[in-house]
This record gives structure tokens, sequence and C-alpha cells, in this order.
């Protein structure tokens, strides 16, 4: 874009924008907030934290199931990954739904091909898919709250596009707070690249509006129906 | 927008008689403000986490270039790109630049108040380009072309029935001739007319609640998806946010989280929180290819280390609006101006001049529910009454006004000619009152008597009566 006119232009306005920025802070020792700045960058120093978090395995599950159930979620627990195909049968049974859902490579190997009257595809979703089955990064207890991630086996549209969005979440991915799944994603990323996925969604429930005299209504441009299959492992 | 804030007397008289406005107007009222309540109370921590959020950013603010600069240096790591605009043309110019270089026809918006504040959907228009915008209330008052009348629910002044008739109007064009009455209806059709506009979209554009220096991430937050579906389906990612938005660490942006939306809709969270880190990687499967931030100051770093700096740590929630008395009556357009509400009345001169909104700042009974529901503890109140002096230093105002104003103060510095005069007053009114101890009429206020009875004083001043309480308690 532009020339090397327009890309120098860029460079004063920018330039003078910080220029603004130190004139209107005043003096300072600048080595000193360098060095401020660059120690709580690298600290990931937590504040505050709601102490209703601090619980053990079994109390987090249920608060994560508690808080995201209030929003007008659904939830059934199977004991096993292989479980996870007639989980996901049974919930497009219940609403009428074609037996046919696109899934995220990530959850592809959970032996779909047992359920032969379920037809499914892996990949990106279509405008005409109507049920996307995907992984998840983590589950934020406090909240009641799903961290989805994009990457090669997780297309960040299936979260989307699609009006039913299945997520096939395993019970040890329930951690307590966002701070507790910032951790587990710097954990998770190879040193070498960046700390950060490309997308990373928290997803509280499905899509709502209240934008028509503040009465909510379910479905304005993403998924109707958020639906989990909680694994037990 | 072209301001109307100097109109400030009229845009209200109109808005006390707009009989839908105020139906409106009741229902921010009741929903909000209750469910912010019920939010914070079931949170103990909440006056904590207002704390930590005010040190975060005050933190920010304090070290803004360098924050500035390392959030530039990891969004550039990441593949993306930052433009810095110090005007609002800059800032159009930049993303203009960025949609032709994408052979852009179509852009579908996410809602952002920053692009309100610069009026891109009008210039991009003048230059040939289509806005779509997403949000169902943003695209509500697309289709009437008004401006937002609150920073989250841009479209809470117009009544279903206002809805139907947009739509019925609008989209004619997609075959939609029936005129739909349910809500849940109008919600349909608006998914159905947008699906094909986010699929079709070269550019999509969002704004930010929050940029993360440490990651080189601009966030935002939804309940919709909508600005989701903005940034995920086009080929490029534009974010449009100004400077004061950014944040060190993803822990300060999730200290930031659990304020906002509690103090905005009452939710714990948003639906959709989504932080957003350059262009898909090589291997993704989805995402755009291209992701720009464009900064805008407008002023902004002007206000550091001046009486207004605390303005800067807004986080757009609205609770101030939604408590507000003044903005509870007279709606978001009496405003004027692209902001409204309280912090509106402290931010808006700073970007139109005191001499168009001075009007603004004074259109405020001090009662301090503001700052007391602010979660970023911003003091509004006390930044309106900076705005009021430089108002009265800059001679604005009715000379009426300012002879009133000029005469209180003096005789406010003179207690006890003030002291005998108001028992003078006092008096005066009492028998004037009699004998039903209310006047049908006085001079001087009949703005107030013309529509109800003025109570007569009963009593002494506040002064003798307080003298004669010290007399009688002494032994």
């Amino acid at each position: 874009m532009g020339g090397t006119a327009a890309k120098g232009a860029a460079v004063s306005v920018r330039d003078a924008i910080l220029a603004d920025i130190r004139g209107a802070l005043g003096p300072r020792h600048d080595a000193e907030a360098r060095d401020t700045v660059a120690a709580r960058l690298k600290a990931h120093k937590r504040n505050v934290i709601p102490a209703r978090s601090a619980v053990d395995h079994a109390h987090r599950t249920q608060m994560f199931i508690e808080q995201i159930t209030a929003t007008h979620t659904t939830v059934t627990t199977v004991v096993d990954g292989a479980a996870v195909p007639a989980a996901v049968a049974a919930f497009l049974k219940q609403h009428n739904l074609p037996a046919a859902a696109v899934l995220a490579p990530d959850i592809a190997d959970l032996g779909w091909e047992s359920h032969p009257l379920l037809q499914t595809r892996t990949g990106v979703p279509l405008e005409s898919d109507q049920v996307s089955v995907t992984g998840a990064f983590a589950a934020i207890a406090e909240t009641g709250t799903l961290m989805l991630t994009s990457g090669a086996g997780s297309p960040i549209t299936l979260n989307l596009l699609p009006d039913n969005h299945v997520v096939v979440l395993r019970r040890s991915q329930i951690t307590g707070t966002l701070e507790d799944a910032w951790d587990a994603l710097r954990a998770a990323q190879k040193p070498a690249a960046s700390a950060m996925p490309r997308t990373a969604m928290f997803v509280s429930g499905p899509s709502s509006t209240a934008d028509i005299e503040l009465t909510m209504y379910l479905g304005a441009h993403g998924p109707r129906r958020l639906h989990i299959v909680l694994v037990e492992d | 927008m072209q301001p109307t804030s100097f109109l400030f007397r009229e845009n209200v008289s109109k808005a006390l008689l707009d009989t839908d406005l105020q139906t409106a107007l009741y229902r921010v009222d009741k929903n909000f403000t209750s469910r912010r309540t019920a939010a914070v109370t079931a949170l103990p921590e909440f006056d904590a986490l207002r704390d930590d959020a005010v040190r975060i950013k005050d933190h920010t603010l304090a070290h803004l270039d360098l924050y500035l600069e390392k959030f530039e240096e990891k969004v550039v790591a990441n593949g993306g790109h930052v433009h810095w605009a110090a005007t609002p043309d800059d800032a159009k110019r930049i993303i203009l630049d960025l949609c032709q270089s994408a052979g852009a026809r179509t852009v579908t918006k996410g809602k952002s108040m920053i692009a309100e504040e610069i009026a891109l959907n009008p210039y991009l228009e003048a230059h040939g380009i289509t806005p779509v915008e997403t949000d169902l209330g943003e695209y509500i008052i697309q289709l009437a072309d008004e401006p937002p009348s609150h920073i989250i629910g841009p479209a809470i002044h117009k009544t279903k029935e206002q809805v139907s008739d947009l739509f019925v109007e609008h989209h004619r064009q997609y075959g939609k001739t029936q005129r739909l009455t349910e809500g849940v209806d109008l919600v349909a059709e608006a998914r159905e007319i947008l699906r094909p506009r986010y699929l079709a979209a070269d550019v999509g554009i969002t704004g930010a609640n929050f940029l993360i220096a440490e990651t080189g991430t601009s966030v935002i937050v939804t309940n919709e998806g909508n600005g989701d579906l903005t940034q995920q389906l086009p080929r490029t990612h534009i974010v449009i946010a100004s400077l004061e938005k950014i944040v060190p660490t993803l822990e300060d942006a999730s200290t930031l989280l659990r304020v906002l939306a509690r103090s905005a809709t009452g939710q714990q969270m948003s639906v959709y929180t989504t932080f957003s880190t350059g262009p898909r990687r090589a291997d993704d499967p989805d995402g755009p290819h291209n992701y720009h931030v464009v900064l805008l100051d407008n002023g902004r770093s002007k206000l550091l280390g001046t009486e207004f700096q605390d303005i800067l740590r807004c986080i757009r929630c609205g609770a101030c609006f939604n408590h507000c008395p003044v903005y509870g009556s007279i709606g978001g357009h009496a405003y004027g101006w692209v902001y409204s509400g309280p912090m509106g009345a402290v931010l808006t001169p700073t970007m139109i001049g005191i001499d168009e909104a001075h009007h603004l700042p004074s259109a405020t009974p001090f009662c301090g529910r503001c700052e007391a529901v602010c979660p970023m503890r911003i003091p509004l109140p006390k930044m309106m009454r900076h705005w009021r002096e430089q108002a009265f230093d800059k001679k604005l105002g009715g000379s009426r006004h300012r002879l009133t104003l000029r005469t209180w103060a003096w005789l406010a510095q003179r207690p006890a000619l003030y002291q005998r005069l108001s028992r003078i007053a006092v008096r005066y009114l009492a028998w004037r009152g009699r004998p039903l101890g209310r006047m049908h009429d006085l001079p001087f206020a009949q703005g107030w008597t013309a529509a109800r009875d003025l109570p007569a004083p009963q009593g002494r001043t506040f002064s003798e009566q307080w003298a004669a309480r010290q007399r009688r308690a002494r032994p």
C-alpha cells in the first residue's frame, strides 16, 4: 500500500504521537521506566483473583457446569472419548437435526466411522453445514466459559458459522480462572513461536442479542445452540 | 458527524416530549441497573478488582509511549501491521488505503465507537466502498441513518415497531415484503440478510476493547458473535482503536474483563471475548490473511498530565449512562455528538471543543452516581466541574446564567450578608406560602411553579437551627 512517501509520512506521525505523549508525561528517568515496563511484561503477575475458583477439581467441574448451563448451554457427560459420537447423534436427534456434522481435525479420531448413520466430514464449515463438532483448549470454572483456540486442528469458523456448535471437552481441561488458562496456553506453545494463536475465543453460551427493546434473543449471528459433551478422563 | 451539542436545550426539549424515547429510557433504567447490582453483589472481590483495574490503567498511562512501542513490536513480530493516526482524517485515509489495496467493495464492521468518532462510514461510502454494520443495534441505526444513542446499546431508543418499519423499508430489495412484529423474527431476518454480507466482504473492521502490549493482541467483546464473523471471514482484518486501549499483559486484560461485562450488562463475561493476534498462521485453515491495527490519538495524548487524564481510564462499559438521571431523562441523541452520558460530557469537549460542547458538563445535578458505579473510579463530576470553570473563564453560556453565577459567588464569599439575606428570604417565603405551606406561583421560579407547587420553608434557616441546637446541647 502507498508509496515510500506515504510510508515516510506514517513514520513521522508515529514519532509525533510518541513525542506528544512523552512531552505530556513530563520528565522521567527513561532507562528506569524501560526496565519497569520490561519487568512487568515478563512477570505475568496476577492481580486480585476471585476466591470462589479456588476449589478442588471435582468442585471446579461442578462450578463450570452450573455456570455455563445458566447461560442457555446444555451439557452431557460421557465416560470416554469413544462414547462421544453416540452423544452427538443423540443431541442431533433430540433437536430434529439431520444426522450430519462437520468435525474439527482435533476430534476426528474418536471413532466416528463406527456410527455409519452419522455423516461426518472434517475441515472448515460450508454455509450449508448445520452442525459443527470441535474440541476446546480449556474451560474456565469461575465464569462458565470455554476457551477455543485457532490452529491446524481447530478451524476457528467452526465455532461461528453453523447454527449448532457441539464442543467436546475433557474434564481435565477445566481450569479455575482465565489466568490458569493463560498459563496453560503459554506452556503449550512452542517457545520459538508466538505466545498466542491467531485467535483465542472465550465463549460463555450461544450467540445472543438484546438490541431490540433490551429483550434477549438467541442466535443473533453465531450459533443458536451450544452443547458440551464432557468426557471423563 | 456534525455536532449539535450547542443546541442542547432544544435537543432536550424534544427528547422530553418523545414518548417512545421515554419508554425506552425507562427500560434502560429497569434492566441495566438491576442487572449490574446483582452481578456486582455476587462478586465479593468486585471493589478490590476495581482498585486493581485503576492501578493497571494508571500505570499504563504513565508509561503509555513504551507500552505502545512494545505493542507495535509484537504485532509486527506476529506478521501484522500497525498504523499511527494523529487525527480522524489520518485514520480514515489509512483505512481507505488498506481497503482499496485489498480491492474491497464491501466492508463488514463490528461495533466500534472509534469508527463513529472518526465518521468512517460516510467517508468509505463517498469513496465507493459499502460499509455494512453487523452488530444488530448498529445495523438498525445504520438503516435509520442515526448516530448511536448509548455506547453499548446503540439502538436502545428504537421501539420494536420502528425496527419493523425499517426492516420493511430496507429489506424489500432482498424480497422480504412481510412486516414482522415479533422480536425473534426480526433477529432471524437480520441474521439471514447479513450472513451473505459477511461471506462476501473483502475487509472486516472491528474496534478493540483492549490492546495487549505483551502479545500484540487486540480484544473484542460481543454477545452476538458478529465481531468474530467480521474478522474471521474476509481476507483482511482491520482493527481501529484509540491508543489508551492498551494494557500490559494478558493478566491485566483478565482483570479488566472481570469488571467490564458486570458493569455493562450484568454478565460475568460477555458471550464472546476474542483475542486476536496477527493474521492466520501458516498451517491455519481459516482466519484473515492480513491483520492491521490503526492506532488513533485524536487529542488523547494531550490529556495526559492534565486534570482530564483520568477519562483515559474509561473502558466504555456504559454504567455511568445507565445510572445517570440526566441521561435517563433525555437519552443519548440530545448530547449532540458520538459520546453521550457522563463520560461523553467529559470526553466530548476534548474533541469538539468546549465552545461547542459547554452545555454538556453543565447538564448534571452532581449526584455522583456515575462516579460511584464507574468500574475505573473516574471522578466524572470533578472533571465536569473543571469544564464548567473553563467555560466560565471563556465567557460561554448566556449572560443571565453568568450573572447569576457571579452574584452567587460574590454572596457565598460573604457569610454574614448571606445569612442575613437567607433569613429574610426564608421568612418571606414562609409568609407567602400561607396558609397551605406551598406556593402556586413565585417570581423567577415560574419554570418550577408552572407545573407544580413549590413547598414553602417551614422554619428557620439551617444556620439558625444549627446555632439553636448547639446552644441547647451546651450544659
